[in-house]
């Protein structure tokens, strides 16, 4: 089977729009809350979520013969554990300010069930390279949500993008804009991925679940 | 009046199944309908004879506002060269004065919400719906009379789209959209919404300008009497400030059966209860304030009599209306004097008991059908 084949182009295409882990599965709901303020920290999680899923995938993918059913739970726990020590000292080493507005959330990933979840679920039964794909994919999934939510809740928030001062640029605080308080609190994000929830299933029929 | 039902019977064809403007069905219904009580019948199934419906209701509730709109206007005014010191402005300065500050809040919050409230009824074709009639008339009157146009107009579409349109529109609605479109203001734009300067209409220096529960809130005593707290000469939310008003449209509800005398008797007593335990502990200033007086300041009694007593968000059930309504009262008190972030308690006590209010229903239905099935089993 080729690196590429449409199936394995599928794992990671689902996860960005009719298998969303957030939007779709409802996960991983609390770090979407918390970080998604400021665009560029809501980014570097994302980033972090990618790498600590695509490596962790690959690594149980590899041991799935060798773990004893009855603590593979242990197992995927210390791997993707020690994946998110290894990206939270990365972060410490070069992005300090950045590590610092996430605190505890990069630590909080390994309790991201997005995470458990796709191990338990695809890379326990799985060669390494769809493995690695299909990780990939559900943390850009996650990511993009979270990406999308940070910049609305940034934009009308605080006024800016990045930390560039759009709003004041463009000139709307003289005319009586103010920005928008209510965006900066958890509610709102959650509102927001209601929104975006919304949408996408007006979207897309098949994901209306009648009953 | 005949001639206009000619104009409907004429134009009626057209927006029927088939017709050239067939898309616009609930638009012509819901002016035909606002018009004139429509004749249709009920096909199927049993079914409650009334003479009243949902639009005769809704409207019932705005004769019920109108004397808190008008002493909401003259008040505004009044504040206003009150504070300019101006002592020899005439009554009709004052209404005058008011009036154009009050009419654009009414015109904007009704344009938002009735232009939303007959899109989504065009999109989802079904008919439109009139409860939001009431609430853009509400939202002026809870609002303090500077906010700016386009965030009321803002928080008014927030408030109809995600308050009540995504739980399928006017009946379905978990809270009471008027009061979740301050809530927005409050919490999205604070700087408008709380403090000392924004309750008087373009305040003058001569004044400090706070209301009396932020005179307690910070531990100084009342300047103003209570009977001016009861007749409303205070700064305040538009139509909130003069309690004779809102009892005057209370006695107008209850006397048309509309409003429900089981929830604004509970409120009432419930944060009359609550005043007086605090008295009882009396820990600071603010516990000991005369408990009647929790009563007539703030929003209370606007909140009691038109906001607690909505038919949609409130209990269904005649017990769960006297519990639902007194926590409300209790934790109004509670919040205002407990928490100093919020001088003001009786928003977040509606809202929170809103989500409370299916829980209740179904405990005393369920306590009903317990109670008779004990009696049922023990008389075998």
């Amino acid at each position: 089977m080729s690196l590429f084949s449409s199936q394995n182009r599928k794992l990671i295409t689902t996860p960005l729009g009719k298998d969303n882990p957030i939007t779709v599965k409802v996960l991983g709901i609390c770090s979407a809350l918390a970080v998604t303020v400021k665009l560029e920290p809501a980014f570097v999680l994302a980033v972090s979520v990618v790498a600590v899923m695509g490596i962790s995938n690959v690594i149980i993918s590899i041991l799935r013969n060798g773990i004893p059913p009855r603590i593979r739970i242990i197992v995927q726990l210390t791997v993707i554990a020690s994946m998110v020590i290894i990206v939270d000292q990365v972060l410490k080493a070069f992005v300090y300010d950045i590590s610092r507005q996430l605190s505890v959330f990069v630590g909080l990933i390994i309790t991201n069930c997005i995470i458990m979840g796709r191990l338990e679920a695809f890379a326990i039964a799985n060669k390494p390279w769809p493995s690695f794909l299909d990780g990939i994919g559900n943390a850009a999934g996650y990511g993009g949500i979270l990406i999308i939510v940070a910049f609305f809740r940034e934009l009308l928030g605080s006024g800016t993008l990045w930390d560039y001062p759009v709003i004041e640029k463009i000139g709307l605080y003289n005319i009586g804009y103010e920005n928008n308080g209510f965006m900066i609190l958890p509610p709102m994000a959650l509102i927001v991925v209601g929104i975006i929830i919304w949408v996408q299933r007006s979207r897309d029929k098949d994901l209306v679940d009648i009953s | 009046m005949k001639f206009l039902r000619n104009i409907l019977d004429k134009i009626e064809p057209n927006f029927k199944e088939g017709g050239r403007f067939s898309f616009l069905e609930s638009t012509y219904d819901a002016f035909a309908t606002f018009l004139f009580v429509p004749n249709h019948t009920t096909k199927s199934g049993a079914h409650i004879r009334d003479a009243i419906d949902l639009k005769r209701t809704m409207s019932m509730v705005i004769i019920a506002l109108v004397p808190a709109i008008l002493f909401g206007m003259w008040n505004v005014g009044h504040q206003h060269y009150l504070s300019h010191q101006i002592v020899d402005a005439s009554f009709f300065e004052k209404f005058w004065y008011g009036f154009l500050k009050v009419l654009p809040l009414i015109v904007v919050s009704y344009v938002t919400a009735l232009s939303i409230e007959f899109a989504a009824a065009q999109i989802r074709r079904h008919q439109v719906n009139e409860g939001v009639l009431v609430s853009g008339m509400l939202i002026p009157l809870i609002v303090p009379p500077d906010i700016p146009l386009w965030m009321l107009s803002l928080a008014t579409a927030f408030a109809v789209i995600i308050g009540k349109e995504v739980f399928g529109g006017t009946g379905m609605n978990v809270f009471n959209p008027a009061l979740l479109t301050r809530a927005f203001l409050f919490f999205a734009y604070p700087q408008h919404m709380s403090g000392d300067n924004v309750w008087i209409s373009n305040q003058g220096d001569a004044v400090t300008g706070a209301t009396p529960l932020a005179e307690a809130a910070a531990g100084q005593d009342i300047s103003l009497s209570s009977w001016d707290m009861f007749l409303g000469f205070m700064p305040g939310s538009v139509g909130e400030t003069s309690t004779l008003a809102i009892l005057l449209g209370a006695f107008f509800l209850i006397f048309t059966g509309i409003g429900s005398l089981r929830v604004m008797l509970s409120v009432f007593a419930g944060g009359y209860l609550m005043g007086l335990l605090f008295n009882l502990w009396g820990a600071n200033e603010f516990m000991l304030m005369p408990a009647h007086y929790h009563l007539i300041v703030g929003g209370f009694a606007f909140g009691a009599v038109f906001m607690a007593t909505d038919p949609v968000s409130a209990s269904q059930t005649n017990t769960g209306k006297y519990i639902y309504g007194f926590l409300i009262g209790i934790i109004a008190v509670l919040i205002r004097v407990i928490n100093p972030a919020y001088p003001e308690g009786m928003m977040l006590a509606i809202l929170f008991m809103n989500t409370f209010a299916p829980l209740i229903d179904h405990y005393v239905v369920g306590a009903n059908i317990k109670r008779r099935m004990k009696r049922a089993l023990t008389q075998k």
